[in-house]
């Protein structure tokens, strides 16, 4: 049956697949509400149909990790007119990259066995290492009302906006206590808000997972952990890591060609 | 037509409708099985690497990122084996709530596994996609669980996708009373949609094939509920012999080993292979089914012991009843007692720890080591599915030949091969798997 409804397709490489799996929480009154707006024509974790039509927006989770999947993303940047990188793995590797800094993952986790071929596993990178990304959802896991939020963009042709603040901001804005008034440390200052801050006023510091603002201070960012956080030095550089190993290099590189 | 000069070729490149990614490899040339696997091509991401280092507080966090779908289970196992390796004993309150929170999990991937995954081949459907226009008040229901699901998750542990306030020692925030009010409310308004749950499924179970092979069934087992979230390592073999173990000797039990046939680690015990997940637990445990659940057992005709691997998603019907009636009165218990402020219980010493719970696949073990400045430095994961990735082999290799003599087409047989390794809910993306526990 034709229809006017943009197709869309659900991909994932090395994830957790969390971020499928917000799209199964809407319930039954917005899930379908959105569905009499696309059309989900692949999404391999729910559905055994195929496409071989053009896909209007491709979502990808999880990271890059593997030259044996290069040809896979390619393949779907090809077919996609529209490709968004769907959660944190897909945006920076997020927390798949946290291996990156550690020279013998591979023989501490399969000793004698890591050199087995299909144990291969390099450096964990977003999907824009190697294909074009138009846009991010950011999180680990994404908000899922974000996530309509900017295919809703999307389809009446605007340019979703994601928030250049910090998660601070929508602390202040829901009058949750610092944590750091709390005698805890946090990351809320450098990283991108959007998510409506939901771990401090749950009782946990931000850990970052939605990636940090354009131009963090991240010369501060160690420093006041470590000062205001109390945290030691090496947790203080450990704690910036987190979520953002990736990042944090990249930032590394711009101050040293500063 | 006798068909035993049948050639089948199948190639199934990353299986769909189950988390993770899976291959299906057969090839019968003149009836003759040249190959029969089961393989596994996840990506690994080294979890066990990544939590070294790490402060206490951190390592939950980083280990619920190890499926999104059990992130609760991870994250309870992971807080239960580092509380024991500090020695920190939780309070009554904490371990209600959890227990609670735990239901709230199972039920949730439950109905996903029933509904989304699983229902579809024995609709004749793809997905549920197109069951939305055919049956559309059962995908309304599905949807409607499966949120209900989410906001009973949430209630407790802030969310259900990589969980908030659940941290060694307690909660960072615990639910108000009000809250838990609710959740019962909801909890009650749900059971007509899981009475009719049973009668959908029930109507469609001829759809399930008859293979039985039986095998050692694994799961968490106590003798005060039906285990989830506590208890001793339990085994039982088809002839009704049960055996407990401590959790500690999980790596006696679990025994990964590299097979020369596929790529995916096995496990064994007593037999060449076991099973875990929710037939898995209702085979130790039947006896420990709440009544209502029970009375939906026998509705499906089944008891302990089963041994039919299809039945796996069937037992995870009976338990949606189990998770409900359970946790309503749980949820009465904590209700009664009031929710008090507790501080989190500080650290008494760092040394080794190791836990289990049931996550919804099947039974899961944590353990860490931590050092004096609360960092950990070593973490080793054994994960339900890996545990039935030999079991799923072998499995393959008793039905493939019945296939063959029941004169089935290679698209029968296709699909029965799927239809077998969806019926173990597999959860690929949790394969983060171990050799030796080296610890540094």
């Amino acid at each position: 049956m034709a229809n006017n409804k943009a197709k869309v397709a659900f991909f994932d490489f090395a994830s957790c697949e969390g971020c499928q799996i917000e799209l199964t929480n809407y319930g039954d009154k917005d899930f379908l509400e959105l569905l009499q707006h696309i059309e989900i024509v692949e999404f391999r974790e729910a559905m055994s149909e195929k496409t071989s039509d053009p896909i209007d927006i491709a979502c990808i989770e999880g990271s890059y990790t593997r030259q044996a999947d290069c040809q896979r993303l390619l393949d779907i940047r090809c077919r996609a007119k529209v490709v968004i990188s769907y959660g944190q793995c897909a945006g920076t590797a997020g927390i798949n990259a946290l291996k990156n800094h550690q020279a013998d993952y591979q023989s501490f986790v399969y000793d004698r066995d890591a050199g087995m071929p299909h144990l291969d596993s390099d450096n964990a990178k977003p999907i824009s290492s190697i294909i074009k990304v138009d846009y991010q959802v950011p999180g680990c896991p994404v908000n899922r009302y974000e996530f309509l939020d900017i295919i809703s963009h999307l389809l009446h042709g605007k340019e979703p906006v994601i928030p250049n603040y910090p998660v601070c901001v929508e602390c202040k804005r829901n009058e949750t206590i610092c944590r750091f008034l709390a005698g805890d440390h946090c990351m809320g200052m450098v990283t991108r808000a959007g998510c409506g801050a939901p771990c401090p006023a749950d009782g946990i510091p931000c850990e970052g997972c939605r990636g940090f603002v354009d131009n963090p201070n991240q010369y501060a960012l160690s420093k006041v952990l470590h000062e205001k956080g109390g945290l030691s030095l090496h947790r203080a550089e450990s704690k910036s890591l987190l979520f953002n190993a990736n990042e944090r290099d990249n930032a590394n590189k711009e101050s040293e060609i500063d | 037509m006798n068909n035993t000069k049948i050639d089948v070729n199948i190639d199934i490149k990353h299986l769909t409708r189950v988390e993770g990614h899976g291959n299906i490899i057969v090839n019968v040339s003149n009836g003759k099985i040249e190959k029969c696997q089961w393989q596994v091509p996840e990506s690994p991401r080294f979890f066990e690497a990544m939590v070294r280092g790490r402060h206490y507080s951190e390592v939950a966090r980083i280990t619920s990122r190890i499926c999104g779908i059990c992130s609760i289970g991870h994250t309870l196992a992971s807080v239960k084996a580092t509380e024991a390796a500090l020695g920190i004993i939780v309070s009554e309150q904490t371990s209600k709530l959890r227990q609670l929170l735990k239901h709230a999990e199972n039920f949730d991937s439950n109905v996903l596994h029933v509904y989304i995954l699983a229902a579809p081949d024995l609709l004749g459907a793809k997905s549920v996609f197109p069951l939305i226009q055919t049956h559309t008040d059962i995908i309304r229901r599905a949807l409607n669980l499966k949120r209900l699901a989410h906001e009973w998750g949430s209630a407790i542990a802030g969310r259900t996708t990589h969980p908030t306030t659940v941290v060694p020692g307690g909660f960072s925030k615990l639910p108000d009373i009000q809250a838990l009010k609710e959740l019962k409310q909801k909890l009650t308004a749900a059971i007509p949609d899981l009475a009719a749950t049973v009668e959908t499924i029930l109507s469609i179970t001829d759809q399930i094939p008859d293979f039985n092979r039986p095998t050692e069934y694994i799961s968490l087992s106590n003798d005060n509920n039906y285990a989830i979230y506590d208890g001793h390592i339990q085994s039982i073999l088809s002839d009704g012999y049960k055996q407990r173990y401590p959790v500690a000797d999980y790596l006696s039990i679990t025994n990964e080993y590299v097979s020369q046939w596929s790529t995916a680690k096995y496990c064994k015990n007593k037999l060449d292979s076991y099973m875990v997940g929710a037939l898995a637990r209702l085979n130790n445990n039947y006896a420990q089914l709440k009544p209502q659940a029970k009375l939906a057992a026998e509705k499906f005709n089944l008891s302990s012991l089963c041994t039919n691997p299809y039945m796996n998603t069937i037992a995870q019907v009976v338990e949606l009843v189990n998770d409900v009636y359970t946790s309503l009165e749980l949820l009465d218990d904590i209700i009664s007692h009031g929710i008090h402020h507790e501080i989190l219980v500080e650290p008494e010493k760092y040394g080794q720890g190791i836990a289990s719970v049931e996550v919804p696949r099947g039974i899961l073990f944590h353990d860490y080591q931590y050092t004096e400045d609360g960092l950990c430095s070593g973490g080793n994961f054994v994960i339900p599915t890996n545990q039935n990735h030999a079991n799923i082999q072998y499995d393959f290799e008793k039905l493939l030949p019945e296939l063959l003599e029941q004169n089935k087409t290679e698209a029968e047989i296709e699909l029965a091969l799927e239809m077998l390794v969806r019926a173990y809910d597999p959860c690929i993306s949790c394969s983060a798997h171990y050799l030796k526990v080296k610890f540094v």
